[in-house]
């Protein structure tokens, strides 16, 4: 099974629904002959709610439908015009990582409870060591039962060493310890994984700044990337999420987990519109293979059933 | 919850404030933010539609329009058509002669089913009940084990056989060990996946034949799109669910997807958690809810969160003090406690009548800080001290404050804050006499007014 093929199988749901009921809408379009500017509109908020019930966003839907409906002149296919203003969106929020000067890289995984940082820690610890990289995991996740055994069975899955702490202790100091063991070792990669935390509780909000804080403190520059995870199934609160965990953690780009569900994951489209973040990565299985880079075309592609 | 949604429908019914007579233009300008509101909210699309049509067939009524108080008039229609989105929900667990009790926890990943687990257990300790708990996550790494830990906090018993890895081995195995513990309730924690997994339904298919449960509780994730709808529908249509749990609800998501789960699938909302303690899980009652969520406050969810933490004897003898005039900083500290035992301040103020919009003014808002803060000075106090605020001189103040942590104004301000009080409590207990019943509300108001 290609990477593309996985992606599709994952957004199969997603797109055949979409698809159809876009299938439908553009053939309406074209059948009813007759009043023509009210077929339009019929079509274009036929294409609003399309987008809503992707979890799109009331905004990012709004003005994607309105630069349709300008674009829209007989000829162009609304599906051509669609996919167009979903890239541009998309592309206008893309932007490449940062490199490390000195050190290693180090990437901090962020998130509220539940949408699979372990999980993702895990994948893109034996993605990077296959690619080369000699990864350091930090479990600085102290604070959910049973949280570093988890993360210990990726480890070991993915073959990659991690430095832990005992339960309840300082996340901050672990991350520390980590990024010491990460220079004494050579290492040129630390993934560190967080506890969950809900961005209204400013007391674990407070403790990620200081995590940040120790990093920045023993690598200048980093962390060169700090990623979001949200789960495909999110809804609108993302934007939120998203924007306190900039203004805290600095994030530069998100990972969107879990979408081999049912779910459309269309929030990814509202960030990029509302908050410029690019995608990084998507998860869209269990096993250890089954997170991709993040690629916009193969994502709308995937999103409408390839090819148009 | 709520908070941003509550803020927008006080914004859409302030807005008509100034309308004397409503025109049909009025309420579609009202009918469209609401569904914006909604949306944003992320109430699933076909809901907020057949709401927003509800709506404006009641409000375009020619009755309506020509009312002398049409704004009231929609809001009223507005907070019917939302209570009767919820649906007939009393809350909490419906009343069963099984013995053991089976509850079966369903859901996602990652939606909070074993912290849930772990709370239903400890609010069914609450209850006077025995519970045990089983996890038949044999998939996710490290899951028995989290188990394990919650159910040690809650203080109850987990079936856990060494080595056993058939999910319905471990659930039937649960429910005869309760039998013979003489446990009356069993909690069977479930894998979470994607619905889609075949595999995993027949697996819930599977334990719930092999446990019979009078209750399959689908926890939801109150940060969930639109996707919420699906998931629960698909969920209900292969296991029949009976309850809905809403998790997270501590964040700011506007949890619209527990309105439409709750009116696409038919399945009423059980309890709300919200909050990382075991305590954080409270029954579901939707007219609290809605008038909540419409700024108009919720006194009774008060009023018996207060009285889960204060004890009788204690609220006499404070009512006895205010009557006499007597009170401490000691009583108030022991108030402060109290308050900060009911759960967030935040959630307490939203319950308060017409504190729903005051809430947003951040500066005057009491934050859990500056009760610490309270907390400390008081703490920094001799005995005799917090018995006698009048000794507190210069140099005692100064003390305070080193030990505290604070500032001299700071203990300043406390000092005369709580004279002021103390003068006010006075007249009240002169003004009211015997006729204090209600003892948590006035407890609940003091610390407020000294926060000013």
């Amino acid at each position: 099974m290609s990477v593309f093929d996985r992606l599709k199988a994952g957004l199969s749901r997603t797109a055949r629904q979409i698809a159809d009921q876009f299938d439908a809408l553009v053939r309406g379009s074209e059948d009813r002959s007759g009043d023509e500017a009210s077929v339009r509109t019929d079509t274009l908020d036929g294409l609003e709610d399309l987008l809503l019930m992707a979890d799109v966003g009331v905004s990012a839907s709004r003005n994607i439908v309105a630069a349709v409906g300008a674009r829209a002149r007989g000829t162009a296919s609304l599906r051509t015009l669609v996919r167009e203003e979903l890239l541009r969106v998309l592309a206008a929020a893309d932007r490449p990582p940062v490199e490390p000067a000195s050190g290693p890289r180090v990437v901090l995984v962020v998130g509220v409870n539940g949408t699979g940082k372990t999980t993702t820690v895990g994948k893109l610890a034996n993605q990077w060591k296959q690619a080369g990289y000699t990864p350091l995991i930090c479990a600085a996740d102290t604070f959910r039962a049973a949280a570093v055994d988890q993360l210990q069975v990726w480890a070991d899955r993915a073959g990659v060493d991690l430095v832990r702490a005992r339960e309840g202790a300082d996340p901050a100091a672990v991350v520390f310890d980590a990024i010491t063991a990460a220079k004494a070792r050579g290492r040129d990669l630390v993934l560190i994984d967080t506890a969950g935390r809900l961005h209204t509780r400013t007391n674990l909000m407070q403790e990620l700044e200081k995590i940040r804080r120790v990093i920045a403190r023993e690598v200048p520059g980093a962390p060169h990337e700090t990623l979001l995870v949200l789960d495909a199934t999110v809804g609108q609160n993302a934007l939120t999420q998203a924007r306190e965990f900039m203004a805290v953690a600095g994030v530069t780009g998100i990972v969107l987990t879990k979408l081999d569900g049912t779910a459309r994951g269309g929030i990814v489209v509202a960030i990029a519109h509302d908050l410029q973040l690019p995608i990084r990565f998507v998860g869209v299985g269990e096993s250890l293979e089954d997170l991709l880079p993040f690629d916009a075309n193969r994502y709308v592609d995937a999103l409408f059933r390839e090819p148009w | 919850m709520f908070d941003q949604l509550s803020q927008r429908f006080q914004d859409v019914f302030q807005s008509l404030r100034g309308e004397i007579r409503l025109s049909e233009a009025t309420v579609e300008r009202v009918l469209r933010d609401i569904r914006t509101a909604l949306l944003e909210a992320d109430v699933n699309l076909n809901v907020v539609s057949a709401f927003i049509t509800r709506v404006r067939d009641k409000a375009t009524d020619q009755a309506v329009l020509k009312s002398l108080s049409p704004t009231q008039q929609v809001v009223k229609i507005v907070r019917d058509e939302l209570i009767a989105l919820f649906g007939e929900a009393t809350g909490g667990l419906t009343p069963t002669t099984d013995r053991p009790r089976v509850i079966l926890m369903l859901g996602l990943q990652g939606s909070g089913k074993t912290t849930t687990t772990g709370k239903l257990a400890q609010w069914l300790r609450r209850q006077g009940r025995h519970p045990l708990v089983v996890s038949t996550d044999v998939r996710r790494p490290a899951a028995i084990q989290q188990l394990s830990v919650v159910a040690a906090k809650a203080g109850v018993r987990v079936h856990d056989p060494v080595g056993e890895s058939n999910p319905v081995t471990r659930a039937a195995g649960a429910l005869a060990a309760a039998r013979s513990l003489g446990n009356d309730v069993v909690i069977v924690d479930t894998a979470g996946r994607l619905h889609i997994d075949d595999e995993l339904m027949a697996e819930l298919v599977a334990i719930r034949h092999a446990v019979g449960p009078h209750d399959l509780l689908y926890v939801a994730d109150a940060m969930t799109g639109q996707d919420a709808v699906r998931s629960a529908g698909e969920f209900h249509r292969q296991l029949g669910v009976t309850g809905v749990v809403l998790s997270k609800a501590d964040g700011d998501a506007r949890g619209g997807a527990a309105l439409s789960v709750v009116s696409v699938v038919g399945v009423p909302i059980a309890f709300v958690g919200s909050g990382e303690r075991l305590d954080d899980l409270e029954p579901f009652h939707a007219d609290r809810f809605v008038s909540r969520m419409l700024g108009m406050g919720d006194v009774l969810s008060l009023i018996e969160r207060a009285e889960a933490v204060v004890e009788p004897a204690d609220a006499e003898r404070l009512e006895e003090k205010i009557r006499r005039g007597g009170l401490t900083l000691e009583d108030f500290r022991d108030q402060l406690r109290m308050l900060k035992r009911m759960g967030p301040l935040e959630s307490i103020l939203g319950m308060l009548p017409g504190m729903g919009g005051m809430k947003q003014l951040a500066e005057q808002k009491p934050d859990e800080r500056q009760l610490r803060r309270i907390e400390a000075m008081i703490g920094s106090m001799t005995p005799d001290e917090r018995r006698h605020a009048d000794i507190i001189d210069g140099s005692r103040r100064k003390r305070i404050a080193r030990g505290s942590g604070t500032a001299v104004e700071d203990v300043n301000r406390l000092l005369k804050q709580f004279g002021e009080m103390q003068r006010m409590m006075k007249m009240v207990g002169q003004m009211t006499g015997q006729t204090m019943a209600a003892a948590p509300k006035k407890k609940k108001k003091s610390p407020f007014s000294l926060m000013r």
